[in-house]
């Protein structure tokens, strides 16, 4: 396989006749693309559009190409587009290792090798042996790191980050910060990020994009 | 997708059976029913309703039911919430007051009975002590032609019900700022609270107000109860004809159950002109900037109202507990002398018929509406709108009076070769089951964060597999508590049960209602308790159920 990352070709939001958002971009394994704006220029949405749950109120257009598939002509669980939100949202009635367990994808066969997966994500992230844990009895911190195995265990194609470091206090932000940079680069994974935080986009060491304002 | 079918199903369950009824109600009425040789249309099934002697006052009966329990109970709750809401008082006074909502209307309406009857608990607590009575007074308390114990029964049991929507609705305003505002302006609590509040609240309880109007002034069991009985209201007679073995007397109910369509919009026309009284004395009372500050007698009031009307009721539950296992029980004596199992023992072979068919029309009919309710939310979740005009659609089984399409619907099951199987009952259950789960689970299913699914989509995930694994067990509770509502609904159940299942398929409803002018407490009290003990059963399994599934997760909790 030929890894080219992910293809944005003519990608073009609008709500009604405001036009929000039109980007041509490559973003390449490993590689951070920052998308900054005010809050309401329409950033999200792109993540939406990239991850196939935009809201109907929206009208949209172009092309999304991870590889050569063209991910827009796929139903959103068939993209593998991992997304993390700026809320954990770790599943509340599955355990720790319950949430990654329900992550790691099927062609994965074999209860071992499944918990051995998920118990290694784990370690990954610093949290080695709390895979029997309630999420709720997690810090802030913890969950994040979790929510960022979640991800990363189910193979995805790209990773979407909305925001993901603005609730963090700021020195959990940082390390956060490195974390999922590190994390993406290792795993070769182009990545899409929307924030409003000058620091993120420092961090993310990409290409940057202003929209909107 | 099958949920593209789900909205148009539930549109026509609610509002099919309701056409159709009612167009098999008012052809009877004005002659027409070819089967009983009614070939031609004629007015002889009115004159003859305009003949019965007594429907008049009837007719009154119904009315002045209908509009005096619903301002009533909406006079107490109104008071209570302007008074208290927000406050602690207020929390512990919804967890009492909550669990009363599942109780049957007709096991309510026993227990009230059994309570203020001349020989009632009451009586019995206050003799001879108080009173001097050795033997019940010769006194007309239950079934007084005024219909005032009729109306009371009514009050206490659509209190928890007003409240319950009330609640739903609070949320949705601003209400301790504005209680700070209207405070920090010298208004007492009440008075800032129904001038500043009061308004947006009430737009939004406005349908479930029609709706215990529609039901207080059609309602049959309770009226057998608690109702006078010369004469009846208007649907106990309805249903008096009905029943009877005479077939011609079919186009004298149907258009009986035409005139209990025009009382019902009667009563809903007067509200409509009592809403604009009362918002008119409000908004005067408002531009004179009164203040009304010291309202401290009326907020106590309020609040003991509230306690009354849920004592009653409890104590009346109570009642009908004790008088199940009584042994000698003499007047003035405040408990029975002994206390035995005989009654349920002697009572038990009776019993399992009429369960078996409660419980399967119950969880039957449950099912069905449950799964119509997903379909519908997950339809509203893909397209993104929100049917304002489905929503009144809901209403509608609980608005249009029982009897007026149920007489219809039971003929043409009758003609259709469907009468009295459990299918029919399922059906018809259904119509009334169907808005209550909806309505119990639409909030907590709308307020789901949307971003889990997405976060699942991410993972590969499909639609179906986010619902089972990750949507409903995080909506267990919701959605268990919203089967528990729609059982306790159709357990309760007494007019479309009698009606479609013709005497051959009965329930503890039914049965309890029909032993109501036998007279016998002790046999009243075992089948009054079943019915009031199956909804609770529900709910239990809907609490008990989730807190043992998810026990290890906290967040889970409630």
């Amino acid at each position: 396989m030929d890894h080219q990352g992910l293809r944005l070709d003519g990608v073009r939001i609008a709500l009604g006749t405001r036009a929000l958002i039109a980007i041509s971009h490559a973003v390449a394994p490993g590689e951070v693309l920052t998308i900054m704006g005010p809050s309401g220029s329409g950033k999200s949405t792109l993540l939406a559009y990239v991850g196939g749950f935009l809201d109907k109120a929206f009208t949209a257009c172009g092309r999304v190409l991870a590889d050569d598939l063209d991910l827009t002509a796929l139903p959103p669980q068939e993209r593998h587009v991992g997304i993390l939100f700026q809320d954990p949202l770790l599943f509340p009635h599955m355990s720790v290792a319950g949430n990654l367990l329900f992550a790691i994808p099927q062609s994965l066969k074999g209860r071992a090798a499944r918990e051995a997966l998920a118990e290694e994500a784990l370690a990954g992230v610093d949290l080695a042996g709390m895979g029997a844990r309630d999420p709720d009895t997690l810090s802030g911190g913890q969950k994040a790191r979790v929510a960022l195995a979640r991800v990363l265990v189910s193979s995805p194609r790209a990773l979407l980050l909305d925001e993901p470091f603005s609730k963090l206090d700021a020195d959990l932000r940082l390390q956060m910060r490195q974390l999922v940079f590190s994390k993406a680069r290792d795993s070769g994974l182009p990545v899409i990020l929307v924030t409003h935080d000058e620091a993120d986009a420092e961090a993310a060491g990409g290409p940057i994009l202003r929209i909107g304002g | 997708m099958l949920t593209r079918f789900g909205p148009p199903a539930a549109i026509l369950l609610l509002s099919g059976p309701i056409l159709a009824g009612l167009a098999g109600t008012i052809l009877p009425a004005v002659g027409y029913l070819p089967a009983l040789g009614g070939e031609t249309f004629s007015l002889d099934p009115l004159r003859q309703l305009a003949a019965a002697p007594g429907i008049g006052g009837s007719a009154l009966l119904s009315l002045r039911a209908g509009l005096a329990s619903a301002a009533l109970s909406l006079c107490v709750v109104m008071l209570f919430v302007a008074a208290w809401a927000g406050t602690s008082a207020f929390s512990r006074i919804q967890h009492l007051i909550s669990p009363l909502l599942s109780v049957p209307h007709a096991a309510a309406a026993f227990g009230f009975a059994f309570l203020i009857a001349p020989s009632g608990l009451v009586a019995r607590l206050a003799s001879p002590e108080l009173t001097g009575w050795q033997r019940p007074p010769d006194l007309l308390i239950v079934n007084d032609p005024m219909g005032l114990s009729l109306i009371a029964g009514l009050v206490v049991k659509e209190i928890p019900f007003l409240l319950l929507v009330t609640l739903a609705a609070l949320p949705q305003v601003p209400l301790d700022r504005t209680r700070q505002l209207a405070a920090s302006l010298g208004y007492g609590r009440i008075a800032g609270f129904l001038y500043c509040l009061w308004p947006l609240v009430y737009r939004q309880i406005r349908l479930p107000v029609f709706a215990v109007i529609a039901f207080a002034s059609s309602v049959v069991d309770v009226a057998v109860i608690l109702g006078p009985s010369t004469p009846p209201t208007l649907a106990v007679r309805l249903i008096g004809w009905m029943n009877d073995p005479e077939l011609s007397m079919r186009f004298l109910a149907s258009a009986g159950a035409l005139l209990q369509l025009a009382v019902t919009a009667a009563a809903i026309l007067i509200w409509l002109a009592l809403e604009r009284f009362g918002a008119a004395v409000l908004r005067g009372f408002c531009m004179q900037g009164r203040r009304l500050r010291h309202d401290a007698v009326l907020r106590w009031l309020a609040l003991g109202m509230m306690l009354a009307s849920a004592l009653a009721v409890f104590a009346g539950l109570a009642g009908l507990a004790l008088w199940s296992v009584a042994g000698l029980w003499q007047f003035p004596e405040t408990l029975p002398r002994s206390i035995s199992l005989k009654t349920w023992v002697a009572t038990a072979p009776r019993v399992v018929e009429p369960l078996a068919t409660t419980l399967a029309a119950g969880l039957l009919s449950t099912a069905v509406a449950l799964a119509l309710t997903l379909l519908c939310l997950m339809r509203e979740d893909e397209t993104g709108a929100r049917g304002r005009r489905a929503a009144a659609l809901i209403y509608l089984p609980l608005i249009v009076p029982q009897a007026a399409f149920l007489f219809g619907l039971h003929l043409l099951f009758l003609l259709g070769g469907f009468g009295a199987s459990l299918w029919a009952l399922v059906f018809v259950h259904l119509v009334f089951v169907m808005p209550y789960v909806f309505l119990s689970l639409s909030d907590p299913w709308r307020a789901f964060d949307r971003r889990f699914e997405a976060i699942a989509a991410g993972l590969g995930k499909s639609r179906l597999e986010t619902l089972w694994r990750v949507r409903l067990p995080m909506l267990a509770r919701p959605v268990l508590t919203a089967c528990a509502v729609g059982f306790a609904v159709s357990v309760g159940l007494y007019l479309p049960t009698v009606l479609i299942g013709a005497g051959r398929l009965t329930t503890i409803t039914t049965e309890a209602v029909a032993l109501a002018s036998g007279g016998n407490r002790r046999v009243i009290g075992v089948y009054a308790f079943l019915q009031m003990l199956l909804p609770l059963a529900g709910f239990a399994v809907a609490t008990l159920v989730p807190a043992l599934l998810f026990r290890r997760f906290r967040a889970m909790r409630v």
